[in-house]
């Protein structure tokens, strides 16, 4: 998921090109006070122009506490948005506001209730607590995602290459997503010249569960989708282990094996998973 | 019958053969410092004379002549400032001005067209004030717009005459042996290649070299030999070090750029002309210095290298020459300091002049050898005319080059160019000015697609069967006019201020005054 601030029409332009899966409009901390109406506008304007074609379009709004959340999400729905991404969540009741404010907009433009999806940023240590109460908040609730540069500040403590001040947090995250049955996304990393932190970071959080990584420069793309790109070995050996599941219902076996280990169901769930992001990235 | 100095009987002709002149004991006359001994052990023959004025002088330079200059050290150069003001000093007056390029610091010659001394001039490009003011009718006479190649070749067939060519030199010797760097030590101001330069010295009636670097004999190897030179002045400075040479050319970090250079790759890749012993040459610009970058995968995947690298030479291809995926490079302008150094230390590293580099006549140039070029381009059209030279607003402000030189010369020509620059698109019904034509150009790269030209049914069949998508340049045009619509035409007014030539020197396109 990419990033565009809501002030940048160059980028709102061809956003789309670099091959997000989906793209994050911001109104929220990249524009600033003065910029808030105009923002919401241009982003208005390129959701009802530009084709993204396939691509996902999530934008981020103000919280319904300051001046600007209802207006946002108002605009973003009439625009055709697909996914409202609220900030800073730290109780359910949070999304479940915003929940009732997106179905109020809905009827106005004449949407069927609940075809736009939500997301919710978890950005404090009260969030954190909270988190699976947020998660199952709404039906609308597609995923979570942490906010790291607020969540760290809200800790007293700053980012480490390691991101050890987030392995909590990022885990709980996890937790709580499967738990719900919703997608889970990690938090940006920021220095966009740091090839090598940024490919540890990736794989990092592809390790403890995450679906995907929010990025915040096109050039970070490509390293997110090798890297959740399952490999060759990967697929062939998830291809043999559904042909086999496939071959022993036929035969009507109860145990079956692979080159000598034991096929159980987690083993064909991961398989099975193993192949669809195959398909989803294009290589088989 | 005349006897000469030695006593020896001389006929005065011999049929068949003619007159016959007897020895008299004395030098040619005509060198910078009057030498009437045949034989002088204490005064070493020099060519060094006191100063510009003292040169110019010399030359002969006189009203109405033409005077040439060259553009190795680009927005640096101190050189063309300093002798037009030398010779309005002398009050010489309607020269024309041949210079293999013209930039933003040569802003004070918009004086020297005011008060008479530049009658006219004759160049590749042209940026700045300068440009403006010109575009906006300074001139009485329009500019004259000659690519590399074609300027080599009008030189050379004696259709462009030089009378004095002033030229610029890191490095020479008292007798003219001159180069874009030096073996003896100071390079500070060394440009590497002087491959424009090196034709006005061949051709032009008389070369004075300014330098401010001047070695002991001989200075070797020499790209402009003493046989060329006629008159040296030595002056402080021949230019700004920071404006003749920048470091390293650093790949772009601009994701557009990158995605732009990496189709362009792809389609080199996919092209056929993708095999060992292939050559090419890439543009300057974002994205067709980037194309360098990931050429090099491709060649290590298919274990290939190329026999040669032309053009301007960057700090990527002498990287790409020292690894060993290139074997020669053919240098008509280097372009950072990694290159400068580069034609000091690599044996295959050659400096070649433009006409040898991109002539275009029958006796042929490295650009005819060349498998494939990448190209940028301000505008494109739909027949795929490529303009280089006059801006969205209708402004002088770029360099024809050597863009239809390559384009031409290459089997494969890719123009690489963003689909819209700001709110302006790229591509056109019709570009503001045609410097290359449209039947030269095979492929035009974007980061939202790619065209062929519809005179390569073969490229589109390669490049559909290695998987790669290619649509019409309309289809192109319809994507980017979605996102800026579709712009105003540029009013101009109906004085001509510029006139592009293609190679041969037939007009190719005009410039007309922009309205104010």
């Amino acid at each position: 998921m990419m990033f565009v601030p809501g002030n940048n029409p160059g980028l709102m332009a061809d956003a789309h090109i670099y091959g997000p899966d989906a793209l994050m409009f911001d109104l929220e901390d990249s524009v600033k006070l003065s910029e808030k109406d105009s923002a919401r506008f241009l982003v208005y304007q390129a959701l009802k122009t530009i084709d993204y074609g396939d691509i996902e379009k999530v934008v981020r709004v103000n919280p319904l506490n300051t001046p600007y959340g209802k207006a946002d999400i108002e605009a973003m729905v009439f625009a055709g948005a697909d996914i409202i991404r609220l900030p800073k969540s730290e109780t359910a009741q949070d999304v479940i506001e915003v929940d009732e404010w997106i179905t109020e907009c809905e009827k106005k433009a004449g949407l069927e209730q609940g075809s736009v999806g939500m997301m919710a940023a978890i950005e404090s240590g009260l969030g954190i607590l909270n988190v699976l109460s947020i998660a199952q908040a709404s039906p609308r609730l597609i995923g979570i995602a942490i906010g790291a540069e607020d969540f760290v500040t809200d800790l007293k403590t700053t980012r480490s290459p390691g991101g050890s001040e987030l392995f909590t947090a990022r885990s709980m995250l996890v937790f709580a997503a499967r738990a719900a049955g919703i997608a889970v996304l990690d938090t940006v990393f920021a220095d966009v010249n740091d090839d090598e932190g940024f490919r540890r970071e990736v794989e990092t959080i592809k390790q403890l569960g995450f679906d995907g990584k929010s990025v915040i420069n096109p050039r970070q793309i490509a390293p997110v989708v090798e890297i959740f790109t399952p490999t060759a070995k990967e697929i062939e050996h998830a291809e043999r282990v559904v042909e086999a599941i496939k071959e022993a219902e036929e035969k009507g076996l109860g145990v079956i094996s692979l080159n000598g280990k034991m096929i159980d169901k987690p083993v064909v769930d991961r398989a099975q998973r193993v192949l669809k992001m195959a398909i989803a990235a294009g290589v088989i | 019958m005349n006897k000469n100095i030695l006593g020896v009987d001389v006929p005065e002709s011999i049929s068949g053969l003619g007159k016959l002149k007897a020895f008299n004991g004395k030098r040619f006359s005509g060198t910078a410092h009057e030498m009437p001994n045949i034989k002088n052990p204490d005064q070493r023959m020099s060519k060094i004379v006191d100063n510009l004025e003292s040169a110019i002088h010399l030359s002969g330079l006189k009203d109405g002549m033409t005077i040439s200059f060259h553009h190795h050290f680009r927005n640096g150069d101190y050189i063309v400032n300093l002798v037009l003001e030398a010779i309005a000093k002398l009050g010489i007056k309607n020269l024309t001005v041949a210079s293999s390029s013209l930039t933003d610091i040569h802003r004070p010659m918009i004086d020297h067209i005011k008060n008479g001394v530049v009658y006219r001039i004759e160049t590749s490009g042209l940026r700045g004030e300068l440009a403006n003011q010109i575009s906006h009718g300074l001139m009485e006479v329009p500019i004259v717009f000659r690519s590399h190649g074609g300027r080599a070749y009008s030189i050379a067939s004696g259709e462009l005459k030089i009378d004095v060519a002033f030229l610029g030199v890191p490095s020479t010797d008292l007798f003219g042996n001159a180069n874009g760097f030096s073996r003896e030590g100071d390079n500070s101001s060394a440009c590497g290649s002087l491959g424009y330069a090196m034709v006005d010295a061949k051709y032009a009636e008389k070369v004075v070299l300014l330098s401010n670097n001047i070695v002991p004999y001989p200075n070797t190897p020499c790209a402009i030999p003493q046989t060329d030179v006629d008159y040296i002045v030595e002056i402080d400075a021949i230019g700004d070090p920071k404006g003749i040479m920048s470091g390293a050319t650093r790949y772009s970090t601009n994701p557009k750029e990158l995605m732009i250079a990496k189709a362009a790759a792809d389609v080199m890749e996919a092209s056929g002309y993708f095999e060992d012993g292939f050559s090419f040459q890439t543009g300057t610009g974002g994205s067709s210095l980037a194309v360098t970058r990931f050429l090099k995968e491709k060649m290590i995947r298919k274990g290939i290298k190329a026999n040669f690298a032309l053009g301007g030479i960057t700090s990527q291809i002498v990287k790409l020459h020292e690894e060993g995926f290139i074997r020669k490079l053919l240098d008509v302008q280097s372009f950072d300091q990694d290159a400068v150094d580069s034609t000091l230390k690599n044996e295959f590293h050659h400096i070649v002049d433009a006409h040898f580099y991109a002539g275009p006549g029958v006796e042929g140039a490295a650009v005819d050898q060349l498998d494939m070029v990448v190209l940028s381009a301000l505008e494109i059209d739909v027949n795929f005319n490529v303009n280089v030279l006059t801006g969205s607003d209708g402004v002088i402000r770029g360099a024809v080059g050597g863009h239809p030189d390559t384009s031409a010369g290459a089997k494969l020509a890719i123009i690489v160019a963003p689909l819209v620059r700001g709110r302006i698109p790229s591509i056109l019904d019709r570009v503001n000015t045609i410097c290359t034509p449209g039947m030269t150009v095979d492929v035009l790269v974007t980061e939202q697609g790619i065209a062929v030209n519809p005179a390569r049914q073969d490229l589109i069949e390669r490049l559909n069967t290695a998987g790669i998508k290619t649509e019409t340049i309309e289809a192109l045009k319809a994507k980017a006019e979605k996102i800026v619509g579709h712009p105003n035409p540029i009013e101009y007014g109906d004085k001509i201020v510029g006139i592009v030539t293609f190679r041969d020197g037939s007009v190719i396109d005009v410039i007309r005054q922009v309205s104010r």
